[in-house]
C-alpha cells in the first residue's frame, strides 16, 4: 500500500472519484492550474481538464451558490474554500440554502455537493488563516461535518461525502497537510460516515477529539502511559450527525473524559459531547468531563503556539480527571 | 474604448498635459518608490532566512500605490489591502513599526496579532485590513458618510485588488457610496493576477472601470506603471470627492512582478514572456530616466539613494529583531474593553500549567480574580 501525506490523500481522493464519476466537479479559487493554495488540487486539471476542475472569481458566495444550483440540476460540486476562514461571505448560502433545501422542498430537491476547505491552527497564519468554526456548521441542520485526522480517512472520508445525498463540509487540518503520513489503499473506498475510530486504546481516561488535535492526544496518551495511565483516544471523524451511541460506549468504559479541541470554548463542539454524557452516562462517570480548547478569543499569530492546545495542557487535564 | 490616462511612456518620454509638480516633490516620490522596492528586498530575505513568515509583495506596484497616494492630504484616509505599506510609510508609518509588525514583536502596535502585511497608523488615518478580500471597501463607505455627516472635508481612498472586485464587499460598497454620493476614490489596483487566476477570468467587462457606469459614478483607466498619471488620475478624483461631487473608480493597470506571496511559485500558471513585457515597463526605470532627463536626478543617483535606503532599513531590521514577542496575557486582552471573568479564568488555568512546567516569562502572571 502506498505511503501518502493527508495532503497528498486528499488529492488522491479527488482523483479516484472524479475517474469513476464524470458529474464531479472541482473548482474554486486557485484549484486550477496552480493546484490550490496546498496544491491539493495539483494535477486534476491537467488530468480531467478545464471543464472538470477550474478556477472561478474571488467569491465565495458565488462558489457555494453555483455550487447548489449544479447539484440540483445532476452534478456533483466539489467547491473548495480555500480557508475556512473565508468561508463566512458562502455562510448564507451554506445555512439559508444548501441545508434546508431538502427539507423546505419536502425532498424534492436535494443539494449533493462537498465543501472542501482547509481549517485550523499551526502554520502562523493570524486571525484569518488558522480558524476551527466547525460549530457554526455543527448547529446546522442538514449538514453534514466531517473532519479527518489520517491520510487513510482523508481519502476514505471524502468519497464516502462525495458519495452522499446531502451537503458536506469537508474540513481538513492543514497543520497536518505535509506533516502527517500513513498508508493509503489504491482505488476506491469509503469510510462510513458517522462512525468514529479508537485512535488508541486504554481503560483509565477517554480523550474526544478530531482533526489537527488527534495527534496532540496521541502525544499526551504517550507521556501518560509512561505515568502508568492508560488512555484511549477516540477520533470523532463526523461531528454531525454523530456517532452518539459509540461516544457514549467510550465514556462509559473509562468513566474519565477529556474532551479536546483548538477552537474556542464557549458553545464549542465539546460542550455538545459533555452534555451528552451529562445526560445519557452520568451514573458512570468517576470524574467531571474536562475540556482543553482554543481560549474564547479571536485566534492570534504570534503567540498561536500557546494558544492551541498542546500535549502539555492536555497530559495536564488527563491527570487532573484520572486522580479526581 | 477610453484610452489609459498615461503621461510618461515606458521610455519616460512625456505624454500629453504632464503635470506640472515641483522638483522636489517629484524627487521625493522617486525616492518613495525606491523605498518600496528595498522593502520588499529586504524582507524576502529575511522571509527566506526564516525570521519572519510571509512577505506581499508591491514590485511593480510601485507607481500605483505612490503616486496614488501622494495625491492625498494628511486628513484624508487610505483604506488598505496586501500591498499598500509603502503608501503608509510615506503618509508617516515609521519604518520601526513596520518592521515591527513584519516579526510581530512588542513594539507592534497591533501586539503582533495579525500576520505579516497587516500594516495601521492611526495618526495618518490608515487601519490595516482583516485578511477578507473586499470587506475593508464597505468600511471606507461607511467611514466617508461620517466624514461628509460632520461637514469634513476628508475624503476616503478604499485600495483593492482586481481579485476583489467580485466580492460582495465591492458591489455593496460601490452601490452604497454611489447611492450616499459620499467622498471616496475606489483604487482597484488591477495587477492582472489574483494568486493564479488572471484579471481576464475575474470579469467578462473590457475593464474594471467599464463597472462604476452601473453604480452611477464616473470610471478611469490609468497606466498603473506612470507615477505622474497616477499621481494625476487620483488628484482630480480626491478633488473632485473632496468638493462634494461623489465618489469615483480608478483602475490603475499593472502588473505584479513577483509571486502573490513568498509562498507562492508563479511560474506554475504564467508565461515568463509576459512578466519580461512588464519588465520592461517597469514604473522605477521609466520614472528615473524622465527625473534625468529633467535634471532632477542626476545619472547614477539611484545606485546612491538605494545604498542610503538599504543603510536605513538594515539599522530599523537590526533594531527589531531582537524584540520579544508581548506577554502571554495579550492573548486574552483587547476581546473586550475590560478582560471579562471568564478570559481571566482561562488563561490562569493556562498560566498555572505554563508556571509549574517552566515555560512561562516574567510579565506573564496570573489576573486577578
Ligand atoms: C474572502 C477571501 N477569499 C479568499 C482569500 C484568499 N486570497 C488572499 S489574496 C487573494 C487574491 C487577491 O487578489 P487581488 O484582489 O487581485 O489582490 P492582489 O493580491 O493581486 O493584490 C486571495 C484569493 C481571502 N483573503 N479572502
Ligand atoms: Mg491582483
Amino acid at each position: 500500500m502506498p505511503t501518502l501525506t493527508l495532503l497528498q490523500a486528499v488529492n488522491d481522493g479527488l482523483k479516484t472519484v472524479m475517474r469513476n464519476d464524470p458529474t464531479v466537479l472541482v473548482f474554486g479559487e486557485d484549484v486550477g492550474p496552480k493546484g490550490g493554495v496546498f496544491l491539493a488540487t495539483e494535477g486534476l486539471t491537467e488530468e480531467f481538464g478545464v471543464e472538470r476542475c477550474f478556477d472561478t472569481p474571488l467569491s465565495e458566495d458565488g462558489i457555494v451558490g453555483a455550487a447548489i444550483g449544479m447539484a440540483m440540476n445532476g452534478l456533483r460540486p466539489v467547491a473548495e474554500i480555500q480557508f475556512q476562514d473565508f468561508i463566512y461571505p458562502a455562510f448564507d448560502q451554506i445555512v439559508s440554502e444548501a441545508a434546508k433545501l431538502r427539507y423546505r422542498s419536502g425532498g424534492q430537491y436535494t443539494a449533493p455537493m462537498v465543501i472542501r476547505t482547509p481549517y485550523g491552527g499551526g502554520i502562523r497564519g493570524g486571525l484569518y488563516h488558522s480558524q476551527s468554526g466547525e460549530s457554526y456548521f455543527a448547529h446546522t441542520a442538514g449538514l453534514k461535518v466531517v473532519i479527518p485526522s489520517t491520510p487513510h480517512d482523508a481519502k476514505g472520508l471524502l468519497i464516502a461525502s462525495i458519495e452522499d445525498p446531502d451537503p458536506v463540509i469537508f474540513m481538513e487540518p492543514k497543520a497536518l497537510y505535509r506533516t502527517l503520513k500513513g498508508e493509503v489503499p489504491e482505488g476506491s473506498y469509503t469510510v462510513e460516515l458517522s462512525t468514529l475510530r479508537e485512535a488508541r486504546a486504554g481503560k483509565d481516561v477517554t480523550v474526544f477529539c478530531y482533526g489537527a488535535m488527534v495527534t496532540v492526544a496521541e502525544k499526551a496518551a504517550e507521556q501518560a502511559a509512561t505515568g502508568g495511565i492508560e488512555v484511549a483516544v477516540v477520533d470523532l471523524r463526523t461531528l454531525l450527525p454523530l456517532d452518539e451511541e459509540g461516544v457514549l460506549d467510550a465514556a462509559k468504559r473509562t468513566g474519565r473524559v477529556v474532551v479536546l479541541h483548538e477552537a474556542p470554548r464557549f458553545c464549542g463542539y465539546g460542550a455538545e459531547i459533555s452534555a451528552l454524557i451529562a445526560e445519557h452516562a452520568i451514573e458512570y462517570m468517576e470524574a467531571p468531563v474536562v475540556r482543553v480548547t482554543g481560549f474564547d478569543t479571536p485566534f492570534p499569530n504570534t503567540l498561536e503556539h500557546n494558544y492551541m492546545p498542546d500535549d502539555r495542557r492536555v497530559l495536564d487535564a488527563i491527570e487532573h480527571v484520572y486522580n479526581f | 474604448m477610453t484610452a489609459e490616462l498615461q503621461h510618461l511612456a515606458p521610455d519616460g518620454s512625456p505624454r500629453g498635459d504632464v503635470p506640472e509638480l515641483e522638483g522636489t516633490f517629484l524627487r521625493e516620490l522617486f525616492v518613495h518608490m525606491m523605498r518600496v522596492r528595498c522593502t520588499d528586498e529586504r524582507m524576502l530575505k529575511l522571509q527566506r532566512a526564516g525570521r519572519i513568515g510571509f512577505v506581499g509583495t508591491a514590485k511593480g506596484l510601485e507607481a500605483a500605490i505612490i503616486g496614488s497616494a501622494a495625491a492625498l492630504q494628511a486628513r484624508d484616509w487610505l483604506w488598505s489591502g496586501l500591498r499598500e505599506g509603502g503608501a503608509a510609510v510615506m503618509r508617516g508609518l515609521p519604518l520601526s513599526e513596520y518592521v515591527a509588525q513584519m516579526y510581530g514583536n512588542s513594539h507592534d502596535t497591533a501586539k503582533g496579532r495579525q500576520m505579516c502585511n497587516h500594516f495601521q497608523h492611526k495618526a495618518s488615518h490608515y487601519p490595516s485590513w482583516s485578511s477578507v478580500i473586499g470587506t475593508q471597501l464597505v468600511h471606507g463607505v461607511g467611514a466617508a458618510f461620517a466624514s461628509k455627516l460632520r461637514g469634513e472635508d476628508a475624503v476616503h481612498a478604499v485600495y483593492f485588488g482586481d481579485g476583489a472586485t467580485s466580492s460582495n464587499g465591492f458591489h455593496s460598497a460601490l452601490n452604497f457610496a454611489g447611492v450616499w454620493r459620499v467622498p471616496v476614490v475606489f483604487v482597484c489596483i488591477d495587477n492582472g493576477w489574483a494568486i493564479s487566476v488572471a484579471s481576464s477570468q475575474q470579469t467578462a467587462a473590457r475593464s474594471y472601470a467599464d463597472k462604476a457606469a452601473a453604480y452611477g459614478m464616473p470610471g478611469r483607466d490609468v497606466d498603473g506603471n506612470d507615477v505622474l498619471a497616477c499621481y494625476q488620475a487620483a488628484h482630480e478624483a480626491i478633488a473632485a470627492a473632496r468638493e462634494g461631487g461623489g465618489p469615483s473608480l480608478l483602475v490603475l493597470k499593472t502588473y505584479r512582478m513577483l509571486g502573490h506571496s513568498s509562498s507562492d511559485d508563479p511560474t506554475k500558471y504564467r508565461d515568463d514572456d509576459e512578466v519580461a513585457a512588464w519588465a520592461a515597463k517597469d514604473p522605477i526605470d521609466r520614472y528615473e530616466r524622465y527625473l534625468v532627463e529633467r535634471g532632477v536626478l542626476a545619472g547614477g543617483e539611484r545606485q546612491a539613494i538605494e545604498a542610503d535606503l538599504l543603510r536605513e532599513l538594515d539599522a530599523v531590521i537590526h533594531e527589531e529583531e531582537t524584540v520579544p514577542p508581548m506577554p502571554m496575557r495579550t492573548l486574552v486582552e483587547d476581546v473586550y474593553a475590560e478582560v471579562p471573568p471568564h478570559l481571566r479564568r482561562q488563561f490562569n488555568s493556562f498560566i498555572a500549567v505554563a508556571e509549574r512546567l517552566g515555560y512561562a516569562r516574567p510579565g506573564d502572571g496570573a489576573f486577578p480574580l
